[in-house]
């Protein structure tokens, strides 16, 4: 299935980017007064970071809370507005659309939400929560848009019956398969998706797994998925992008990142997941301390505080993303002077 | 034995009807050992924690069975008594540490507190008491860091304060729900290395609840897998992933995704949701939802069998 959404963007759209992000940063200002408030400083949640989604694949956002994941996603649909930097989607810059060009171009670019309690309206049933892009975007109305609807429930696995039911009388796996068709209902190409899993049951969270994958394979979908579940991320994501405090320290293809990551915050990240399972002890890399605040971080490379291969240079000096293979780009300073050559401790 | 529980019943009396909570639960944990209890969302952990504590909150009330901590009667004590038990003997840390500490109270005040009410020091002593141990859970500037309030601390360093109040008395066993669950996986391999260490040097036992098999993993000699308010297995770390045998087990560890392994194209997923602990099926409450499902998975409990030492299994399978 898999290899079939492979095997259609390798023949149809090999090199066609859905999505470019160039430079985008998001930072938020800290106000002190009521009356004269003035600005005394900025949180940094997002600090200049780049990468493409290809059509039809998966790319998934890795990193702790407070690294800026969820930040960037809403950057990208501007449901929050960025502070700078350029977003291309379909080749088209959405940095520069009003208002109403925007709403338009949301049809096609949706959002599924983490939390399946918060993010429902606990006053409309389901078939008027899922129905309203349809109206939104004026695309169906009357019996049409009930027939859209049943025809999505019937999708996403609940029974088109329940339309008229209130989110209170779903569970939440079932409420999550509600935030999905209510992204799906406009016919999107691309979808963000910020921790659609985290808040469910293993047992759940597989079920809803499953259903993202089958959607990409039947509507072509494009995926960003936002999480700090790395196992979940790997299994999901063709490629994957890690972030901290801000920036992006490497990204590379699922797999290749699990076996061969590069930077000293990606290996200690794989290595913290404990595994279920005994024969699979490896030594861990505990990190130090935590991770700082984004109103002042570190000089230089952001993670040289807890790092454990620290170096001068990298209090100094900010390493840049460099490509060290194909599809594989990290920013740290080892890469530079060792070719590479940094193994998984 | 530590701790004895023989056929716990805990049931909660609401309007809509009576919540079997836990409904029938027996393990028993040796002095120092760790035993991991692992079940999902209603699956009966917590309560089954607080039950030891004596801490179910109203309309829950313990309906039924035994527990023998060090040889006593916990059922049979008075409040009072209880009271002289917990903190001293059994200390329990709770999932959020955001929300377990007094956010008026600076985090020394709330130390002493404990010292004092449980050791019965002089507020002096109390506060040499909680700088060291502090410092045993490696807060780094412990005696300057006692005058800072809870919002000053971050995540693990707000749980590394509540682990610290939980073993201000030297306690034989530590309860701890889900200690790691809001906390970022770099974080919580700290959490979990310091309770290892923790439990070595102190020689007291532990009980995990954890959502998480990959923490037993790290953790646990023992593990109770719950579903339902049900036992569905208990076994030894090793068996539970290599030779575990309960249909409910093998589901919920194949629908892991897994670091240590290839790929796959799909997860296997286990379909429908657990039941309503007020209207529970006839019969095993896993049946609904298992694959291998017998005429009398629907009609009668399975008894809990052991299927080879050490092994405990409540399935029809092997009755």
């Amino acid at each position: 299935m898999r290899e079939g959404v492979r095997s259609l963007v390798a023949n149809n759209f090999q090199d066609e980017i859905l999505l470019d992000v160039k430079n985008l940063k998001k930072y938020f200002p800290i106000t002190k007064g009521i009356i004269f408030s003035r600005e005394i400083g900025y949180v940094q949640a997002v600090d200049g970071i780049n990468f493409q989604i290809r059509q039809g694949e998966t790319l998934g956002l890795v990193g702790e809370s407070g690294c800026g994941k969820s930040t960037t996603g809403r950057a990208i649909l501007r449901l929050i507005e960025p502070t700078s930097g350029e977003i291309f989607f379909n080749g088209q810059n959405i940095l520069q659309l009003d208002y109403r060009q925007m709403r338009v171009l949301r049809r096609d670019m949706q959002i599924i939400f983490q939390d399946p309690f918060a993010s429902l309206n606990p006053r409309m049933t389901i078939g008027d929560i899922i129905g309203e892009p349809l109206l939104i975007h004026r695309l169906a109305n009357g019996k049409e848009r009930k027939k859209r609807v049943q025809e999505l429930l019937e999708i996403v696995g609940l029974n088109p019956e329940h339309i008229n039911r209130y989110p209170h009388e779903f569970s939440g796996g079932q409420r999550q398969r509600i935030g999905v068709a209510r992204a799906l209902v406009s016919n999107p190409k691309f979808i963000v998706a910020d921790e659609p899993v985290s808040a469910l049951d293993v047992s759940i969270q597989a079920q809803v797994i499953n259903l993202l994958h089958d959607l990409q394979r039947e509507f072509g979908l494009t995926y960003l998925f936002i999480a700090h579940d790395l196992s979940v991320v790997r299994h999901i994501s063709d490629r994957v992008a890690v972030m901290y405090l801000g920036k992006l320290v490497e990204i590379a293809d699922s797999d290749i990142l699990y076996q061969s990551a590069k930077h000293p915050y990606t290996q200690a990240l794989f290595s913290a997941v404990p595994i279920p399972d005994l024969k699979h002890r490896q030594k861990r890399i505990v990190l130090e301390g935590d991770v700082p605040s984004p109103v002042n971080p570190p000089s230089g490379c952001r993670f040289h505080p807890r790092c454990p291969c620290v170096m001068t240079i990298c209090r100094e000096k900010e390493p840049k993303i460099l490509k060290v293979e194909d599809n594989h780009y990290v920013a740290c300073h080892l890469i530079k002077s060792s070719s590479g050559g940094l193994s998984r401790a | 034995m530590l701790l004895t529980v023989e056929n716990l019943k805990t049931y909660f009396y609401t309007e809509e009807g009576i919540v079997k909570a836990v409904d029938g639960i027996s393990f028993i944990l040796p002095p120092g050992g760790t035993l991991g209890i692992v079940g999902e969302s209603g699956s009966g952990k917590s309560v089954t924690a607080l039950s030891i504590m004596r801490l179910v909150p109203s309309p829950g009330r313990i309906i039924g069975g035994e527990l023998l901590f060090d040889g006593q009667r916990l059922m049979e004590k008075t409040e009072k008594e209880m009271r002289e038990i917990r903190g001293n003997r059994i200390s329990m840390i709770f999932q959020d540490p955001m929300t377990s500490l007094n956010p008026v109270l600076t985090v020394g005040e709330q130390v002493v507190e404990t010292i004092m009410l449980h050791q019965k020091l002089p507020r002096r002593k109390a506060w040499l008491k909680a700088v060291e141990i502090l410092e045993l859970v490696k807060i780094p500037r412990a005696r300057e860091r006692l005058k800072d309030y809870p919002h000053q601390f971050s995540g693990g360093m707000r749980q590394r304060v509540m682990i610290a109040i939980a073993l201000a008395c030297h306690p034989r066993l530590l309860i701890a729900d889900e200690p790691t669950t809001s906390l970022d996986v770099t974080i919580q391999a700290q959490i979990i290395d310091l309770m290892k260490e923790l439990k070595k040097e102190l020689n007291m036992a532990i009980i995990l609840i954890t959502h998480n098999l990959g923490l037993v993993a790290e953790l646990c000699q023992k593990v109770l897998v719950m579903y339902a308010g049900d036992l569905m297995e208990y076994t030894d770390i090793g068996t539970i992933f290599r030779g575990s045998k309960h249909p409910y087990t093998w589901g919920l560890l194949q629908s892991l995704p897994r670091l240590d392994r290839p790929r796959s194209r799909r997860l296997e997923q286990i379909e429908g949701q657990p039941p309503s602990l007020i209207k529970l099926p006839p019969g095993c409450p896993f049946h609904p939802r298992c694959q291998y499902v017998k005429a009398e998975c629907r009609q009668e409990k399975p008894e809990l069998i052991e299927v080879s030492s050490d092994h405990l299994v409540s399935c029809w399978l092997y009755q």
